[in-house]
Formats: C-alpha cells, sequence, structure tokens
C-alpha cells in the first residue's frame, strides 16, 4: 500500500495521473471503517484532507461554491445563512467526531442511498466540479449520482467543489432513523422553495437519491395560493409515489415509503408556515 | 513523526496502513486512547487533532504527522482534571472503558461551550457510546464542572 499525501490540487491531480485506480482519503469516515475490518485491500491511497484550495467556501454572485474538503462541522457552523437545509442536514450526519472529519465531497464520492448531504445538495440542483489531469469538467449532482455508491467519477477524477444557487425561499431536511444521533437515514428528504418553484428529492429510499417531478409539479402549481391540508396530503402520496424503497437490515420497504411521506409534508407544512409568516 | 501531547515521536516500523489509534497505543505505548468498534460509532478512540475532536480510529497515521495531536494524556496528566473528579462524584464511571474519550469530549465542549444546556451536552457527546450508566450522571458531572468553573470565575480564582 502507498500513500500520498497530496498538500496542494495540483499534488492530488498528479498523484492521481500517475495511479489512476487510487482511493482518495478525505475525512476517512468511510474508507478507514473498511480498512480497519480488512474489507478493503487498498494499493494506492491520496490523501487529500491537507489540501488547501479543497478546504475553503465562498459566496460569490449568488452561488455558494463548497470544497469537496469542507467538513459537515463547517457546514453546520459557516454555511448555515447560505443554505440552511445542508445546514440541519451537516447537524445530523453522525456524531461531533465524525463531522470534524467526514467531509462534503466524501459523501458525494461514497453516493451512499442514504447519505444525509444529497437530498439537499439534490433538492438545490447543486453541480459538481471535477479535476483530472485530462481537465476539468462539471455535472449535475443528479448525473452524478448513477446508483448505490456508484458515480460518474472517471478514474484518476478528483471532485473539487460542489456549486449550489443561493435561494431566499423555505429549504429544510428531515430525516427518520433508529435514534436521534449517530444515526443512518431510513428514509430523508429535502424541500427547497425557490421563487415559487418547489423541489423534492428522497433519500434512502431507491437505489440513489431521487427527485420527485410530479410531487414537485403538483406543489409548484399549489402553493402560491396556499395548499389545503388536503393537497399537502396529495403530495405526500405523489412523494411516497416516487420512492423506490427496498426491504433490508434498517427498516421495510412498506415503513419506508410510508415515512417518506410523512417527512415530505412536514416539510411542506413549514414551508407553509415560513410562508404566512413572511 | 507523529506531535503528540507536545511532543514529538519518531514512529519506527509501523505499516502505511495503520490507523493513529493503532499507532498510538501500539507503536507509542499510550494506552489511554481506547479501541473498541473501530468504525467511529463508538468514541472511546476519541482525541483532538489540531483541536478539533475525532476519532483516532479513522485516522490514518500517515496522514497525521505535523498536526497537533492531544491524547487523554495529553489533558489528564499528573493529578485528575476537574472532569475527572467530576466524573468520579457523579458516579459516572462504572466499567471505565467510554471515560478516557468522554473525557476529552467534555474537556473540548466546555472549552467552546463554558454553560452548556442539557440538550446541549447531549448532542456533544453524541459520538462517545456508554453502555453502563444510561447517561444521566455523566450529563450530570459535566453540568457540575460548568458551575464550578463559573463559579471559579467569578470569586476570581
Amino acid at each position: 500500500m502507498s500513500v500520498v499525501v497530496a498538500t496542494s490540487l495540483a499534488d492530488a491531480v498528479a498523484a492521481l495521473a500517475a495511479q489512476p485506480h487510487s482511493t482518495v482519503l478525505a475525512g476517512g469516515t468511510d474508507v478507514m471503517v473498511d480498512l480497519n475490518a480488512h474489507h478493503a485491500q487498498l494499493e494506492h491511497v491520496v490523501l487529500v484532507n491537507r489540501v488547501p484550495e479543497l478546504c475553503t467556501w465562498r459566496f460569490a454572485d449568488g452561488w455558494l461554491e463548497i470544497g469537496a474538503g469542507v467538513t459537515w462541522a463547517q457546514v453546520q457552523r459557516e454555511l448555515s445563512r447560505w443554505v440552511p437545509a445542508l445546514a440541519e442536514a451537516a447537524r445530523t450526519v453522525g456524531s461531533p467526531q465524525i463531522r470534524h472529519a467526514a467531509t462534503i465531497g466524501g459523501n458525494l464520492g461514497t453516493c451512499s442511498p442514504a447519505g444525509d448531504g444529497l437530498p439537499v445538495l439534490a433538492a438545490l440542483d447543486a453541480v459538481v466540479h471535477l479535476v483530472s489531469s485530462a481537465g476539468e469538467r462539471a455535472l449535475p449532482v443528479g448525473e452524478f449520482m448513477v446508483g448505490p455508491k456508484r458515480t460518474a467519477l472517471r478514474a484518476g477524477e478528483l471532485i473539487t467543489r460542489v456549486v449550489v444557487p443561493v435561494t431566499t425561499g423555505f429549504q429544510g431536511y428531515a430525516k427518520v432513523g433508529v435514534r436521534n444521533a449517530m444515526v443512518i437515514a431510513v428514509a430523508s428528504a429535502a424541500l427547497v422553495v425557490d421563487e415559487g418553484t418547489v423541489r423534492l428529492a428522497l433519500g434512502s429510499v431507491g437505489p440513489t437519491v431521487l427527485r420527485c417531478p410530479q410531487a414537485e409539479q403538483f406543489a409548484t402549481d399549489h402553493l402560491s395560493t396556499g395548499m389545503s391540508d388536503a393537497e399537502v396530503a396529495r403530495f405526500a402520496e405523489l412523494a411516497r409515489d416516487a420512492a423506490r424503497p427496498i426491504d433490508d437490515h434498517r427498516a421495510t420497504a412498506a415503513y419506508r415509503r410510508h415515512a417518506v411521506g410523512v417527512l415530505a409534508a412536514r416539510l411542506m407544512q413549514r414551508a407553509i408556515t415560513r410562508g404566512r409568516a413572511s | 513523526m507523529l506531535h503528540v501531547n507536545g511532543e514529538a515521536f519518531e514512529v519506527r516500523d509501523a505499516a502505511v496502513g495503520e490507523s493513529l489509534l493503532f499507532v498510538l497505543r501500539e507503536r507509542l505505548g499510550l494506552m489511554g486512547t481506547k479501541g473498541a468498534c473501530e468504525q467511529g460509532e463508538c468514541g472511546s478512540c476519541t482525541v483532538l487533532i489540531d483541536e478539533q475532536l475525532v476519532c483516532s480510529c479513522l485516522v490514518l497515521a500517515a496522514g497525521a504527522q505535523r498536526q497537533r495531536i492531544t491524547t487523554i494524556e495529553g489533558i489528564a496528566t499528573e493529578t485528575p482534571t476537574d472532569v475527572q473528579r467530576a466524573l468520579v462524584d457523579a458516579g459516572a464511571v462504572q466499567c471505565g472503558f467510554c471515560t478516557p474519550g468522554l473525557v476529552v469530549a467534555a474537556h473540548s465542549l466546555l472549552e467552546r461551550s463554558p454553560r452548556p444546556s442539557e440538550s446541549e451536552i447531549r448532542e456533544e457527546l453524541s459520538g462517545n457510546v456508554c453502555r453502563c450508566t444510561g447517561y444521566g450522571r455523566i450529563i450530570d458531572a459535566v453540568q457540575r464542572v460548568a458551575v464550578s468553573r463559573a463559579s471559579a470565575r467569578e470569586v476570581g480564582l
């Protein structure tokens, strides 16, 4: 096993060009678990948590650029005014110990269907920026996430940053797990209201994060007139219909489908209450 | 070369994939940091790296060079700290396995937030699992420290 401790983006790209099938290690909260359990035999590792270019964020022209190495503790602490739903999701990632190490780029790279940040990024229409020795490219997060723990990342490519629009309407994240802390989502949902357009993304209820076009269209058509309880219930039903859950050791498919409808309705109620207040 | 508790340690004979937890215990003989789940779930291996609370089992030791690592041995030196005394006084130490990680986490919490609420304590210590106490006495101990530090500040100690 070889380890390259990259200290600049150029270093990291060069190391990945030399060994394109290297494992990229940032916070270690996924990779080290496999390594400790001897599930993974890693041949080449490129450590990127010392790359300054990856560990910063900036706001410019209505967009927030978040470096892939920004930790969930930073998102929780520093980004709540720009992306409140992402900060809410950050607060539910693991424990303080995990949040100090785990990064937004790692969440994307691992691409677990249960990744807490991913429904929010999907609902925000985030764009993922990648770099390799061949150059840069950018992908909408919905195209980046291909399946369970599968992404569009090519050999030798590195996630550099994720770019999200800063919106002014309601945004929120909700999650169901077996306990309050240190828990993997059994079902999760993120709702974003952007200039009257509603976007809803679901986590842990499909092979990867799912958007809900029918629920989104229904809510966009009805939100401006204020939604009735029956309309919120219909929105939740359309969200449940969009889910493609499976039975596993954490929950049954039926429970997940039910739970994600409850979360969608709860978030929509919050959005309506917020709309009345403002 | 690792910088632990203000000292520089040359690490010899380590394999490149070893975790910081393994190196601390097996290479440097610092046995205060405990290992249990090795998945980041239990917090018994909690240390500070550059003042940030992390699980040492999830840190690649090779990548922790040139960072400031603080273990329980660096926090609790010769005499027990106020947090340790409070844990004993509150009856919050039973088997004791989670205690070193909890002491590190509690010190870190009280540095950042001198008068934490109960819910804040629960949230901040949520990464440290204790299977004996049910947490009530641990929270009690942290609150005792917060109160005694506040009254010490008031009288200018």
